[in-house]
């Protein structure tokens, strides 16, 4: 029989988005609210001078958050329901079903992505070039998210210190790092801690886009450098720790 | 007589066969030591065994989700430890604990599974739907899972796996938790299904094999201990009826057998047919209560095992089950 690759990645984004999504519609609101909510008090608080910034902070959030909670979903799946079980059994590969996991959280984040795409295009004012510096920015903090969920869905086997896991990587890597604000607001000996976290160099790079920052050419090539190798490094690991025949 | 050869005179010979298959967890104890054996790929194998005895590591490794420490194992010619992919195409497992995910209806589970196995939407719409009215699912199709009783959960899963149109299936432990009504539900699903398929089933209700199989394994601590029919099994034994006395202190003697304590206490007396026939000529003339009955698969298991199927497994707690 011909494999069709493409139904068999769309069988996880069934299973791990759409069914969930029309089957218990609080899930559309659920990606939105975090995001959403950390921007408007950012923007009251900054009386509106940060919203251009908490926007595209918003975005980095939901795509870090969406690739993070990878490593809960691949957990609960295998380990609740042994559905990886039937997979490794069957004609799937271990790619095909991993790149259909990882595109299902992208969609299970749709409904946060629309809301803030809009806002974006409303209140975000960058060039084309800048626009795409964005969408890259995303597409690599997904890449990132993406490798750090694979990586600790190979650790831990147990559904509650999954959810834990996700929760405190979430909050470290989104909301604490100066993503909705810029890193000026941030004490100098404090900034150092700010860039532990490379969700700071991606924020760094998109507001520099946007001109709500100014690096020089070398910072740039220092960020993008980082969330690059981080994200590779990752991705190594993870595909190096993946056992998908035990 | 049996002839163990993957092919003869150049025809695939429709068998499994394991050689030697060894898995050790770590540097735990081996959950499968030098396991060996060849069967008939066709109708039921049920592998009995107490938990921990090593049926879920041999069930998931002639499904190739795991890698034997040593051994080979092939089914109907194709190797299932070097040639995984040549094999999954006819396989589908239905995992011990596996659970009917909550979120989904009957039919987006069995649907999803096709699209995994590579079907178009098309194909597996309909076949979908044909697996689950075989299994009288249909009315239940477009209800959530988690509105189901465990029973017709089970059936969902049943309906995904055998959808597939995989004519090899490896089913551990199906009715563990299910109510008796369900079970024999599943009972005659899988009894319509070893028709048309080769169903390899674990499990530790004896009964089960017992109704189901059409040859029996038994496994402990990793070892098989035996294979066959229901026949060869009590062949294998030696004894082919069982004698049971409520009355432990009762005199008997007993010529050719063996006399052992019952799980229940009672005493039991494992002999052949002749002196089956003796022993109760002679409780009958002296008014004794007993019962006779063919040697059961839970008296050979006892007999070959020296304890009951229900006792934990110790040394094979590394094992996952």
């Amino acid at each position: 029989m011909r494999k069709n690759r493409l139904n068999q990645m769309y069988a996880s984004v069934l299973v791990n988005a759409i069914y969930a999504m029309k089957n218990y519609p609080i899930t559309l609101i659920n990606t939105l609210l975090a995001p959403i909510s950390i921007l408007i008090v950012i923007t009251l608080v900054s009386h509106g001078s940060l919203l251009s910034v908490s926007i595209i902070g918003a975005l980095i959030m939901s795509m870090v958050s969406g690739g993070v909670s990878l490593q809960a979903d691949l957990s609960h799946l295998k380990n609740d329901f042994r559905l990886q079980d039937m997979i490794v059994s069957s004609p799937t590969s271990a790619l095909v079903y991993m790149a259909g996991m990882a595109i299902s959280e992208i969609v299970y984040s749709l409904p946060a992505f629309l809301v803030l795409f809009v806002l974006a295009a409303i209140f975000v004012h960058a060039t084309l070039l800048g626009a795409f510096t964005i969408l890259a920015v995303l597409a690599i903090m997904y890449a990132f998210s993406i490798a750090l969920g694979f990586l600790l869905s190979t650790i831990s086997s147990d559904i509650i210190q999954n959810w834990a896991f996700s929760g405190i990587i979430s909050t470290i890597l989104t909301t604490i790092p100066p993503i909705y604000y810029t890193i000026t607001y941030i004490p100098l000996p404090y900034r150092y801690i700010a860039y532990l976290s490379p969700t700071t160099y991606a924020a760094e790079i998109a507001q520099n886009a946007i001109g709500s920052i100014h690096l020089s050419m070398l910072s740039l090539a220092i960020d993008w450098a980082v969330v690059i190798i981080v994200s590779a490094i990752l991705f190594i690991i993870a595909i190096k720790k993946n056992k998908w025949r035990e | 007589m049996r002839i163990e050869f993957n092919t003869l005179f150049g025809v695939v010979l429709e068998q499994l066969i394991c050689k030697h298959l060894t898995k050790k967890y770590g540097k735990g104890a081996k959950a499968l030591d030098n396991v060996s054996f060849f069967i008939p790929s066709s109708g039921i194998f049920a592998l009995i065994g107490r938990n921990g005895a090593g049926k879920t590591t041999l069930i998931r490794i002639l499904s190739t989700e795991l890698m034997p420490t040593s051994g080979h194992a092939s089914i109907n010619g194709i190797d299932v430890v070097s040639n995984s992919k040549g094999i999954r195409e006819s396989i589908a497992i239905l995992p011990q604990e596996s659970r009917a995910i909550p979120w989904l209806t009957p039919r987006q589970t069995v649907f999803s599974y096709l699209l995994y196995r590579g079907f178009s939407f098309k194909e597996a719409n309909k076949l979908a739907s044909k697996a689950l009215s075989r299994l009288h699912l249909g009315r239940y199709a477009d209800t959530l899972n988690r509105m189901l009783s465990g029973g017709t959960k089970r059936k969902v899963l049943v309906a995904t796996i055998i959808a597939s149109g995989s004519k090899i299936l490896f089913i551990d432990e199906p009715t563990t938790g299910l109510d008796p009504l369900s079970r024999s539900d599943l009972w005659k699903i899988l009894k319509e299904l070893k028709k048309d398929h080769f169903i390899f089933l674990t499990t530790h209700y004896l009964e089960e094999a017992e109704r189901l199989a059409d040859q029996i394994g038994i496994l402990e601590k990793g070892k098989l201990l035996g294979t066959g029919s229901l026949q060869e099994l009590r062949r294998m034994v030696g004894y082919e009826y069982s004698i049971r006395l409520s009355d432990n202190s009762e005199k008997v003697y007993v010529k050719e057998g063996k006399r052992i304590e019952g799980l229940d206490g009672s005493m039991q007396i494992l002999t052949n047919g002749h002196e089956a026939d003796r022993i109760a000529s002679r409780l009958i003339k002296n008014h004794t209560k007993f019962s006779i009955n063919p040697t059961s698969l839970e008296d050979i298991f006892y007999y070959i095992v020296r304890k009951p199927i229900y006792a934990g497994n110790e040394e094979g707690e590394d094992e996952e089950e």
